[in-house]
């Protein structure tokens, strides 16, 4: 990945179209995306204010795109996009921002500024000031398959545990089936107990899945980082898989970045429309629920609360299915202030957690998730993003919090009605 | 140049002038923004685009609670100053009567009193907008030249108009020309700065809302 200034530059011009430019138009400086922001609220400092951090992309606008922008231009008044600019934006474009569009909601003139700074990133990764972590975890993702390395040897080897733990056929590289299901590395090498829940919920309900051997990872590293063609070659693998197996629908699973890439870019990316649907783990659990397959036994009477995974729901639109299946379980459910489209964010999305630099600042803004907590002082916290698990577990020990974090899936499969008569696969 | 001189000057071609530029401004600058396009959305539909769109034109004029009570000040002198803008501006009786001319129909007027609070109103709030952007730590921050000047090219007019009705300062006619001229100053820089917001918020708040009702969120 060759990088440098002119073609930073270059990659912050393909970025502007009519959404852009009507969004720069409206900006009055109100400050109010500051307050919607966790990394402003919880730091005090005014640098980090939303609408700031799209600075490299307003100044390409202004001097490119815009009658009075080019006459200062030509007049040498022109504010300039540098190498100096972007080194000074990394902190914000990258540390400073999970691309978690809360911003998008509250900007009264209706700029959706998580997209003005995802597509900010586009010009900084080309012009090579992206996190080293973040080149890293692409890198990886390119030449191995996966952002954290993990080669299809791992997934089997889990496969294999998860078929002698719920002595269920896991189907791989099978064709014509109804789903395929894609996973995290994340949840390949810490959270395993995915595969056996969805492998476990899978057989109850009478669902026809296959795990694809060629293309199993579903995080993009290329929309994190913000280099399309690389998140279109990852998206590819993907679709080559799906149509190669012939599935219906590609399952994405508890990962919130991962949802956006597959669902809502994947189709951009490439350029074409898919030939097969897309949908989150939850969406597809919810059509269970509603098609009365999935059976659920028990109530639990603990406090349950539910953190959205941004991308999962603001920016993904799925936000009633874990409300429903949730009630499902459990009969005291209990939701945050602030939640569903206008949840904050857990702080570590984004790219922020592949990106070390963050750590420090990732743990800081955790003190707006644990205000919310503390509101309703849950006895356990549902959740449905790998992610977000992780940086939750990590919040949580950080601010001496006791509070158990659940997977909505898994939590399903736990009271899954008539569970240890779980018998071999059902897989037609 | 007599005050009866520069006050026909205003009120003729210097308005002619200012609206010419005004007008074509905004043409050009909408244009600049449409024409740059916007590519189709491939992805499975969840919501619509068009209704999803329009709706946040109207919903985002209403902030959400929590956004409300962390920026209140800046919510509620924003609204008290384009409320009483919109009011003084074209509810007020010798506006009504300037644009009658110049349209060709007028329509019912607020009574003096209610205007003449609402100018004040008007005033207030801009003055507190002021000493909020310079006193918020996040406003103080973002601001730059461009929002001091479109405040002032805002505060201007509304000032010059409540001088020029209670004749406070100069004769009639001076006050009368300052304050056309004023305005004649808003309208020609109108479409180079911030202010186009006043336009381009709809495109704004219709793209917000159609990106977020595809995937089927209300934004």
């Amino acid at each position: 990945m060759s990088a440098s200034i002119d073609k930073g530059i270059n990659a912050l011009k393909r970025q502007v179209d009519a959404t852009v430019a009507a969004f720069f138009s409206s900006c009055v400086h109100c400050g109010l995306c500051a307050e919607a922001c966790l990394f402003y609220t919880e730091t005090g400092d005014p640098k980090r204010t939303p609408i700031n951090k799209t600075e490299p992309l307003r100044r390409i606008w202004k001097n490119e795109y815009t009658l009075m922008g080019r006459l200062g231009k030509v007049l040498g008044l022109a504010k300039k996009v540098d190498e100096q600019l972007l080194q000074e934006w990394q902190e914000l474009v990258y540390d400073s921002c999970t691309l978690c569009g809360r911003c998008s909601m509250v900007c009264p003139v209706g700029n959706d500024i998580a997209l003005m700074i995802r597509k900010t990133r586009e010009g900084m990764a080309a012009a090579g000031q992206a996190p080293a972590g973040l080149i890293g975890a692409v890198t990886r993702a390119v030449t191995i398959g996966s952002p954290m390395g993990v080669k299809w040897p791992a997934l089997k080897a889990q496969i294999k545990h998860v078929e002698e733990d719920t002595g269920l056929k896991v189907p791989v590289d099978v064709p014509d089936v109804d789903y395929m299901l894609l996973l995290s590395s994340m949840e390949i090498m810490n959270f395993p107990e995915f595969i056996d829940a969805v492998a476990r919920l899978f057989d109850k309900t009478g669902v026809s899945w296959t795990i694809s051997s060629e293309a199993f990872e579903a995080t993009n590293s290329g929309i994190q980082i913000g280099v399309s063609d690389i998140a279109a070659e990852l998206v590819q693998r993907i679709v080559d898989a799906a149509e190669k197996l012939r599935v219906k629908t590609v399952i994405s699973p508890e990962c919130g970045h991962a949802y956006t890439a597959i669902r809502w870019d994947g189709p951009n990316l490439l350029g074409k429309a898919f030939s097969f649907k897309v949908r989150h783990i939850l969406e597809v659990l919810d059509e269970l629920r509603q098609a009365g397959r999935l059976k659920i036994t028990g109530k639990e009477s603990r406090k349950l609360t539910y953190h959205d995974p941004c991308q999962i729901a603001r920016r993904g639109g799925v936000i009633n299915e874990p409300r429903n299946l949730i009630r499902m379980f459990s009969d005291n459910f209990v939701e945050m202030p602030d939640t569903g489209k206008m949840n904050w964010c857990c702080g570590a999305g984004g790219g922020v957690s592949a990106n070390e630099r963050a750590d420090e600042i990732r743990l800081k803004v955790f003190a707006r998730k644990k205000a919310q907590l503390d509101a309703i002082k849950p006895d356990a916290i549902v959740s449905a993003c790998s992610n977000c698990r992780i940086h939750l577990e990590d919040g949580l020990e950080e601010y001496n919090m006791d509070i158990p974090l659940l997977s909505l899936t898994e939590s399903l499969a736990e009271h899954l009605a008539d569970r240890d008569c779980a018998g071999a696969g059902r897989n037609e | 140049m007599t005050e009866i001189e520069l006050l026909s000057w205003a009120r003729g071609p210097g308005l002619q002038i200012a609206s010419s530029i005004f007008v074509a401004g905004v043409v050009i600058r909408l244009f600049e923004i449409l024409l740059l396009g916007r590519k189709a959305n491939l992805a499975e539909a969840r919501g619509t685009e068009m209704s999803s769109g329009l709706k946040t034109i109207f919903t985002r004029t209403v902030p959400d609670r929590t956004t409300f009570r962390r920026s209140s000040v800046t919510i509620v002198s924003g609204y008290a100053f384009h409320i009483g803008l919109f009011v003084v501006c074209f509810l007020s009786a010798p506006h009504i009567l300037f644009l009658k001319d110049i349209i060709g129909f007028g329509w019912p007027s607020l009574p003096t009193p209610v205007i003449d609070a609402c100018a004040v109103i008007t005033i207030i709030a801009l003055v507190a907008t002021l000493v909020n952007r310079l006193t918020n730590k996040v406003m103080r921050f973002l601001t730059n030249f461009e929002d001091l000047l479109t405040w002032v090219l805002t505060f201007l007019p509304v000032l010059t108009g409540y001088l020029a009705f209670h004749r406070i300062g100069l004769t009639a006619p001076s006050l009368l020309a300052v304050h056309l001229l004023s305005v004649e100053l808003l309208l020609v820089l109108f479409p180079f700065t911030k202010l186009m917001h006043a336009f381009t918020l709809f495109l704004a708040r219709w793209y917000n809302g159609a990106i977020s009702g595809y995937k089927g969120v209300a934004s």
